[in-house]
Protein backbone atom coordinates (compact mmCIF):
# COMPACT_ATOMS: atom_id res chain seq x y z
CA UNK A 1 0.00 0.00 0.00
CA UNK A 2 1.51 3.29 -1.06
CA UNK A 3 1.72 6.16 1.42
CA UNK A 4 -0.84 8.14 -0.57
CA UNK A 5 -3.34 5.29 -0.41
CA UNK A 6 -2.70 4.85 3.28
CA UNK A 7 -3.33 8.54 3.89
CA UNK A 8 -6.54 8.38 1.87
CA UNK A 9 -7.72 5.31 3.77
CA UNK A 10 -6.97 7.06 7.04
CA UNK A 11 -8.95 10.14 5.97
CA UNK A 12 -11.86 7.97 4.86
CA UNK A 13 -11.84 6.22 8.20
CA UNK A 14 -11.97 9.56 10.04
CA UNK A 15 -14.82 10.77 7.84
CA UNK A 16 -16.84 7.59 8.35
CA UNK A 17 -16.67 7.72 12.11
CA UNK A 18 -19.53 9.67 13.70
CA UNK A 19 -22.87 8.53 12.32
CA UNK A 20 -25.64 11.08 12.80
CA UNK A 21 -29.17 9.77 13.11
CA UNK A 22 -31.72 10.64 10.45
CA UNK A 23 -34.52 12.84 11.83
CA UNK A 24 -37.86 11.00 11.61
CA UNK A 25 -39.75 13.87 9.96
CA UNK A 26 -37.21 14.33 7.17
CA UNK A 27 -39.28 12.53 4.54
CA UNK A 28 -42.54 14.27 5.43
CA UNK A 29 -40.91 17.69 5.51
CA UNK A 30 -39.16 17.14 2.18
CA UNK A 31 -42.40 15.98 0.55
CA UNK A 32 -44.27 18.96 1.99
CA UNK A 33 -41.76 21.49 0.71
CA UNK A 34 -41.21 19.69 -2.59
CA UNK A 35 -44.96 19.46 -3.15
CA UNK A 36 -45.32 23.15 -2.42
CA UNK A 37 -42.62 23.89 -4.99
CA UNK A 38 -44.45 21.74 -7.56
CA UNK A 39 -47.79 23.43 -6.90
CA UNK A 40 -46.23 26.87 -7.18
CA UNK A 41 -44.63 25.93 -10.44
CA UNK A 42 -47.95 24.65 -11.77
CA UNK A 43 -49.69 27.88 -10.78
CA UNK A 44 -46.92 29.97 -12.33
CA UNK A 45 -47.11 27.98 -15.56
CA UNK A 46 -50.88 28.38 -15.76
CA UNK A 47 -50.59 32.07 -15.09
CA UNK A 48 -48.03 32.40 -17.87
CA UNK A 49 -50.29 30.64 -20.37
CA UNK A 50 -53.21 32.81 -19.27
CA UNK A 51 -51.24 36.01 -19.81
CA UNK A 52 -50.02 34.74 -23.18
CA UNK A 53 -53.58 33.89 -24.24
CA UNK A 54 -54.87 37.28 -23.10
CA UNK A 55 -52.10 39.00 -25.06
CA UNK A 56 -52.96 37.05 -28.23
CA UNK A 57 -56.67 37.84 -27.87
CA UNK A 58 -55.95 41.53 -27.29
CA UNK A 59 -53.69 41.62 -30.33
CA UNK A 60 -56.31 39.99 -32.56
CA UNK A 61 -58.98 42.40 -31.35
CA UNK A 62 -56.71 45.35 -32.02
CA UNK A 63 -55.92 43.99 -35.50
CA UNK A 64 -59.60 43.66 -36.37
CA UNK A 65 -60.36 47.17 -35.13
CA UNK A 66 -57.38 49.11 -36.42
CA UNK A 67 -56.70 47.06 -39.58
CA UNK A 68 -53.15 48.34 -39.94
CA UNK A 69 -52.66 46.64 -43.33
CA UNK A 70 -55.16 48.99 -45.01
CA UNK A 71 -53.39 51.89 -46.70
CA UNK A 72 -54.40 55.12 -44.93
CA UNK A 73 -55.95 57.86 -47.08
CA UNK A 74 -53.38 60.33 -48.28
CA UNK A 75 -53.19 63.58 -46.35
CA UNK A 76 -50.46 65.51 -48.18
CA UNK A 77 -51.63 65.32 -51.77
CA UNK A 78 -55.05 66.89 -52.34
CA UNK A 79 -57.57 64.60 -53.99
CA UNK A 80 -57.38 64.88 -57.77
CA UNK A 81 -60.77 66.05 -58.96
CA UNK A 82 -62.25 67.89 -61.93
CA UNK A 83 -59.87 67.37 -64.87
CA UNK B 1 -56.51 13.68 -16.71
CA UNK B 2 -57.13 14.02 -12.99
CA UNK B 3 -56.75 10.29 -12.48
CA UNK B 4 -53.47 10.25 -14.34
CA UNK B 5 -52.24 13.11 -12.17
CA UNK B 6 -53.25 11.26 -9.01
CA UNK B 7 -51.55 8.05 -10.08
CA UNK B 8 -48.42 9.97 -10.98
CA UNK B 9 -48.42 11.65 -7.56
CA UNK B 10 -48.81 8.29 -5.84
CA UNK B 11 -46.01 6.76 -7.86
CA UNK B 12 -43.72 9.69 -7.19
CA UNK B 13 -44.43 9.53 -3.46
CA UNK B 14 -43.73 5.79 -3.41
CA UNK B 15 -40.48 6.01 -5.32
CA UNK B 16 -39.32 9.03 -3.39
CA UNK B 17 -40.01 7.32 -0.07
CA UNK B 18 -37.91 4.34 -1.11
CA UNK B 19 -35.14 6.69 -2.22
CA UNK B 20 -35.17 8.62 1.07
CA UNK B 21 -35.21 5.42 3.10
CA UNK B 22 -32.12 4.22 1.26
CA UNK B 23 -30.13 7.41 0.89
CA UNK B 24 -31.02 9.65 3.82
CA UNK B 25 -28.50 8.15 6.24
CA UNK B 26 -25.53 8.69 3.99
CA UNK B 27 -26.67 12.14 2.85
CA UNK B 28 -27.32 13.17 6.45
CA UNK B 29 -23.79 12.15 7.36
CA UNK B 30 -22.35 14.06 4.41
CA UNK B 31 -24.36 17.17 5.32
CA UNK B 32 -23.22 16.96 8.93
CA UNK B 33 -19.61 16.70 7.79
CA UNK B 34 -20.09 19.76 5.58
CA UNK B 35 -21.49 21.94 8.31
CA UNK B 36 -18.94 20.63 10.86
CA UNK B 37 -21.64 20.11 13.44
CA UNK B 38 -21.59 17.35 16.06
CA UNK B 39 -23.59 14.29 14.93
CA UNK B 40 -26.20 14.61 17.66
CA UNK B 41 -26.90 18.32 17.24
CA UNK B 42 -26.98 19.30 13.58
CA UNK B 43 -29.81 21.73 12.81
CA UNK B 44 -28.00 23.33 9.90
CA UNK B 45 -27.24 20.01 8.23
CA UNK B 46 -30.88 19.02 8.63
CA UNK B 47 -32.09 22.22 7.01
CA UNK B 48 -29.62 21.75 4.18
CA UNK B 49 -30.64 18.15 3.56
CA UNK B 50 -34.38 18.90 3.79
CA UNK B 51 -34.00 21.61 1.16
CA UNK B 52 -31.99 19.30 -1.10
CA UNK B 53 -34.51 16.47 -0.77
CA UNK B 54 -37.43 18.83 -1.42
CA UNK B 55 -35.66 19.96 -4.57
CA UNK B 56 -35.19 16.35 -5.67
CA UNK B 57 -38.86 15.62 -4.98
CA UNK B 58 -39.91 18.58 -7.08
CA UNK B 59 -37.93 17.42 -10.12
CA UNK B 60 -38.61 13.72 -9.63
CA UNK B 61 -40.84 13.46 -12.72
CA UNK B 62 -38.22 15.13 -14.90
CA UNK B 63 -35.22 13.04 -13.87
CA UNK B 64 -35.40 10.89 -17.03
CA UNK B 65 -33.24 8.11 -15.69
CA UNK B 66 -30.71 10.36 -13.95
CA UNK B 67 -29.51 9.27 -10.54
CA UNK B 68 -31.58 11.08 -7.88
CA UNK B 69 -28.79 10.55 -5.33
CA UNK B 70 -26.38 12.35 -7.62
CA UNK B 71 -28.77 15.25 -8.13
CA UNK B 72 -29.42 15.58 -4.41
CA UNK B 73 -25.70 15.56 -3.69
CA UNK B 74 -25.07 18.21 -6.34
CA UNK B 75 -27.78 20.44 -4.97
CA UNK B 76 -26.50 19.92 -1.43
CA UNK B 77 -22.96 20.88 -2.43
CA UNK B 78 -23.95 23.93 -4.44
CA UNK B 79 -26.34 25.18 -1.80
CA UNK B 80 -23.72 24.71 0.90
CA UNK B 81 -21.13 26.56 -1.19
CA UNK B 82 -23.55 29.43 -1.76
CA UNK B 83 -24.55 29.52 1.91
CA UNK B 84 -20.94 29.56 3.00
CA UNK B 85 -20.30 32.39 0.56
CA UNK B 86 -23.12 34.50 1.97
CA UNK B 87 -22.42 33.68 5.56
CA UNK B 88 -18.69 34.07 5.67
CA UNK B 89 -18.01 36.37 2.73
CA UNK B 90 -16.07 33.88 0.64
CA UNK B 91 -15.42 30.17 0.69
CA UNK B 92 -11.72 30.31 1.40
CA UNK B 93 -11.72 32.40 4.54
CA UNK B 94 -10.63 30.37 7.50
CA UNK B 95 -12.11 32.72 10.11
CA UNK B 96 -15.21 30.93 11.40
CA UNK B 97 -14.24 27.56 12.78
CA UNK B 98 -16.61 24.65 13.20
CA UNK B 99 -17.97 23.59 16.55
CA UNK B 100 -15.23 22.45 18.93
CA UNK B 101 -16.47 18.86 19.13
CA UNK B 102 -16.54 18.23 15.40
CA UNK B 103 -13.97 16.19 13.51
CA UNK B 104 -13.54 18.74 10.75
CA UNK B 105 -13.34 21.83 12.92
CA UNK B 106 -9.95 22.91 11.63
CA UNK B 107 -11.00 23.05 7.98
CA UNK B 108 -12.53 25.93 6.07
CA UNK B 109 -15.97 25.41 4.50
CA UNK B 110 -14.41 25.01 1.07
CA UNK B 111 -11.90 22.45 2.31
CA UNK B 112 -14.71 20.52 3.99
CA UNK B 113 -16.82 20.62 0.86
CA UNK B 114 -14.08 19.31 -1.40
CA UNK B 115 -12.90 16.75 1.13
CA UNK B 116 -16.41 15.37 1.58
CA UNK B 117 -17.07 15.28 -2.16
CA UNK B 118 -13.76 13.61 -2.98
CA UNK B 119 -13.08 11.33 -0.04
CA UNK B 120 -16.47 10.57 1.50
CA UNK B 121 -18.65 10.58 -1.63
CA UNK B 122 -15.92 9.47 -4.02
CA UNK B 123 -16.72 12.09 -6.67
CA UNK B 124 -14.02 12.35 -9.35
CA UNK B 125 -11.76 15.39 -9.30
CA UNK B 126 -13.03 16.63 -12.66
CA UNK B 127 -16.65 16.35 -11.62
CA UNK B 128 -16.09 18.13 -8.33
CA UNK B 129 -14.20 20.88 -10.16
CA UNK B 130 -16.98 21.28 -12.72
CA UNK B 131 -19.61 21.34 -10.00
CA UNK B 132 -17.88 24.10 -8.05
CA UNK B 133 -16.54 26.01 -11.05
CA UNK B 134 -12.89 25.59 -10.06
CA UNK B 135 -9.87 24.34 -12.02
CA UNK B 136 -9.04 20.68 -11.42
CA UNK B 137 -5.58 21.52 -10.08
CA UNK B 138 -7.11 23.78 -7.50
CA UNK B 139 -9.46 21.05 -6.33
CA UNK B 140 -6.52 18.68 -6.04
CA UNK B 141 -4.48 21.21 -4.05
CA UNK B 142 -7.34 22.04 -1.70
CA UNK B 143 -8.05 18.35 -1.15
CA UNK B 144 -4.41 17.65 -0.34
CA UNK B 145 -4.32 20.57 2.09
CA UNK B 146 -7.53 19.46 3.75
CA UNK B 147 -6.20 15.91 4.14
CA UNK B 148 -2.98 17.20 5.65
CA UNK B 149 -4.88 19.39 8.10
CA UNK B 150 -7.19 16.54 9.03
CA UNK B 151 -4.39 14.04 9.63
CA UNK B 152 -2.15 16.50 11.48
CA UNK B 153 -4.47 19.00 13.14
CA UNK B 154 -2.76 22.18 14.29
CA UNK B 155 -2.42 22.91 17.96
CA UNK B 156 -5.14 25.10 19.40
CA UNK B 157 -3.06 28.25 19.01
CA UNK B 158 -1.87 28.54 15.45
CA UNK B 159 1.80 27.54 15.35
CA UNK B 160 4.25 30.25 14.34
CA UNK B 161 5.71 30.02 10.91
CA UNK B 162 8.51 27.48 11.01
CA UNK B 163 12.01 28.70 10.34
CA UNK B 164 13.49 27.59 7.09
CA UNK B 165 16.02 24.91 7.89
CA UNK B 166 18.94 24.86 5.49
CA UNK B 167 19.21 21.41 4.01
Amino acid sequence: MSPVNRREAEVRRILEEPQPSVPPDLYAEAVRRGGRMLRRRTVARRLMWLVLLAAVVAFVVWLSVAQPWVEPPSETTPPLTGW
Amino acid sequence: MRERQASRNARRAREFEAFVAGAAGRLMHAATLLTAEPPDDNPRARRLLTAALAHTYALWDRLHGEDPYDRTRQYLAVRFARGAWHQYGGLGRPRPRGRPDSTLRHLTPQERLILVLRMYEGVAEEQAAALLGLPTERVRAICARAMATLLHPPREAAPPIAKVVPS
